[in-house]
């Protein structure tokens, strides 16, 4: 009922759980933002609120997009600019034409293709893992009583504190022990224990009415089957956060697969920018070409799932 | 944790429920068991074995020797340690403030009477989009000293080119812009959470009684969003502890360690010259440091049953 449609793009509904609020794009209202009184004060803010503060708050609003948009742009420039352009001294914001040759010369220079398979590949895989372990894990920790659950979980988020850089030399040793360095696995082990994740999963699960979890124990129900049937079919606006939380973290992560990839072959994105810029040096036509091969696939993934994003974020109980 | 008051405790279902404890337990264990050997194997057994790797000399990727406390002796006495340390806590003293107050600040606008009001906010958020290693080269791209776009608007209005690359000063102040560019819309987002839980009487009610908008921010607004600065707190100083790819990408801690931060120096000690069980002790300082952060955070806290 109400846990399973009150989180997704849906519009708002009237009865949500205790606690859970949405993030609007309304202004200031309250969670169940009905009362007259609320909508008459709106009203007489949006007729007043055309004054100068008005027009002021919109001019900051602008330029302060302007800033974060500003190096975006300029990357879009110098990846479709020619290299003779960008020597030149002056100022110019925009460019006089527009080549590709920047995206020829990296697509024939540096296995391009390749690295964003490896991207693809790695994220996808860490984030089916660990959205399906955290939500188990999250399951256990909200609905299931046992002995040491609080400390586990405690120990499972105090890992959140701890930089992979304190652990990467044994990680390394570990890794290649276990005869893992230079593959796929060694990014994907390590980087699919999340426990950002068992942490959103166990907030998120909370919020189910334990009523309907008992009703499926008395009818006889396992724990598997609970799972499967109830929490998972609930949860599909949380899973589509964690999951595309996670392909964005491992899409974009940078240290660990620096340590763990070897092969040039192996490269994920990231890591193949940093050795082409180190090849091409200050060409910067190149490097922003393939800068954009990178962010592009996920502010393009952001911009559609962003709604959920916002949403989970809101929601991980952090209020 | 899950206090849902059981509104007819018929005597049946709490023997039901006593008699599955054992089996719920069973289910417990087994439920969280395949993050807890991740987390395990990949975490908690390489902390360990960080610990004792820093009291070795490792050279090469052999086996080490233990040589007791002399990594850490070594490091009271170099310089760039030092160095390394103090900037990262300038930065942290200097990113985790100013990416709160920009982000409270943004999400206070938001919140106001404003038209595209989830345009503004989509394009505030979008950097959280952006890989670490896109976000510094665009830094590097626009902060370059010869051909940066920048200085070039710097000199267009007058003003003189900064040496964004050679002077130290700049170079760290750089690091922090790009920094603060790439973090600002993740703090605006959970303030802006925040800002949307609170009741807007209360402002009504601090009108009538005559409050101003600075004391309406002030003693409603500010309080109002506690937990989400403690969680805000934590989360920014974590990441400055930790920041790496920003420095590493944009000034691999140069010029002359001006932007040398723990993270860097520790990897270059581990995988660039080699020197593993330095590194370590780097790591482990690391940790003390985030431990002790940490440890005063949670004492000082008021609101800190707020935040789960």
């Amino acid at each position: 009922m109400t846990v399973g449609s009150d989180a997704g793009a849906a519009p708002a509904p009237v009865t949500e759980p205790p606690g859970i609020h949405r993030v609007r794009d309304g202004a200031s209202e309250d969670a169940g933002g009905s009362a007259p009184r609320a909508r008459a004060e709106r009203a007489r803010r949006a007729r007043g609120g055309r004054g100068a503060g008005y027009w002021l708050r919109l001019l900051a609003a602008v330029v302060i997009s302007l800033v974060i948009l500003f190096p975006l742009y300029w990357m879009v420039v110098v990846a479709l600019s020619t290299r003779s352009e960008l020597l030149g001294g002056d100022l110019r914001l925009w460019p006089r034409s527009f080549t590709l040759e920047n995206f020829r010369g990296v697509f024939s220079s540096f296995p391009i293709a390749t690295w964003f398979g490896n991207s693809v590949a790695i994220a996808l895989t860490v984030a089916l893992i660990t959205v399906t372990i955290s939500m188990l894990a999250g399951y256990a920790f909200a609905q299931l009583r046992f002995r040491g659950s609080n400390v586990l979980f405690l120990l499972a988020l105090s890992t959140l504190m701890l930089p992979v850089q304190v652990i990467m030399v044994p990680l390394f040793r570990l890794v290649s022990d276990a005869r893992l360095y230079g593959t796929y696995w060694a990014v994907i082990l390590p980087t699919a224990a999340s426990a950002f994740g068992v942490f959103l999963a166990r907030q998120f699960i909370l919020s189910i009415p334990k009523d309907i979890i008992d009703a499926a124990r008395i009818d006889g129900a396992g724990h598997a089957r609970i799972f499967r049937s109830i929490v998972l079919p609930l949860s599909k606006p949380l899973l589509a956060v964690l999951f595309f939380m996670n392909l964005l973290q491992t899409w974009n992560d940078f240290a660990w697969p620096l340590i763990a990839l070897k092969e040039n072959a192996l490269y994920t994105l990231p890591i193949g920018l940093l050795y082409l810029q180190g090849q091409f040096g200050s060409d910067y036509g190149g490097t922003m070409a393939f800068a954009l091969i990178n962010v592009g696939p996920m502010v393009l993934l952001f911009l559609v799932f962003q709604r959920y994003f916002v949403q989970g974020f809101a929601r991980s109980g952090i209020r | 944790m899950t206090a849902s008051p059981r509104r007819d405790p018929v005597p049946a279902r709490r023997r039901g429920a006593r008699t599955g404890s054992r089996r719920e337990a069973l289910a417990g264990y087994s439920f969280v068991a395949p993050n807890m050997v991740l987390l395990l194997v990949f975490v908690l057994v390489p902390l360990v074995w960080a610990v004792l790797i820093s009291f070795q000399r490792t050279d090469g990727f052999g086996t080490g020797r233990y040589i007791g406390l002399e990594n850490y002796s070594r490091l009271v006495t170099d310089p760039v340690f030092w160095r390394s340390t103090a900037n990262t806590v300038l930065f942290t003293v200097i990113v985790t403030p100013l990416s709160m107050a920009i982000g409270l600040g943004i999400a206070v606008l938001l919140n106001s009477v404003l038209p595209a009001r989830g345009l503004f906010r989509s394009i505030l958020i979008l950097p959280m989009a952006i890989s670490g290693v896109a976000t510094a080269l665009i830094g590097v791209l626009i902060f370059d000293q010869d051909t940066g776009v920048l200085d070039k608007l710097l000199q267009s209005v007058g003003l003189p080119a900064v040496a964004w690359q050679s002077n130290g000063t700049a170079a760290f102040a750089s690091v922090v812009l790009v920094t603060l560019w790439w973090r600002v819309g993740f703090n605006m987002l959970i303030y802006l959470a925040g800002l949307q839980a609170i009741n807007p009487e209360l402002y009504e009610a601090a009108r009538l009684d005559g409050a101003n908008r600075w004391q309406q921010f002030r003693y409603i607004t500010v309080p109002l969003v506690g937990p989400s600065s403690f969680f805000l707190l934590i989360l920014n100083v974590v990441y400055s502890f930790q920041v790496f790819d920003i420095v590493f990408v944009m000034t691999d801690g140069g010029p002359e360690n001006a932007t040398s931060v723990l993270v860097t120096y520790a990897y270059n000690n581990g995988f660039v010259t080699g020197d593993q069980g330095y590194a370590a002790a780097i790591g482990v300082v690391l940790l003390l440091l985030t431990l002790l952060f940490t440890v005063l955070r949670w004492r000082t806290s008021r609101t800190r049953d707020l935040v789960e």
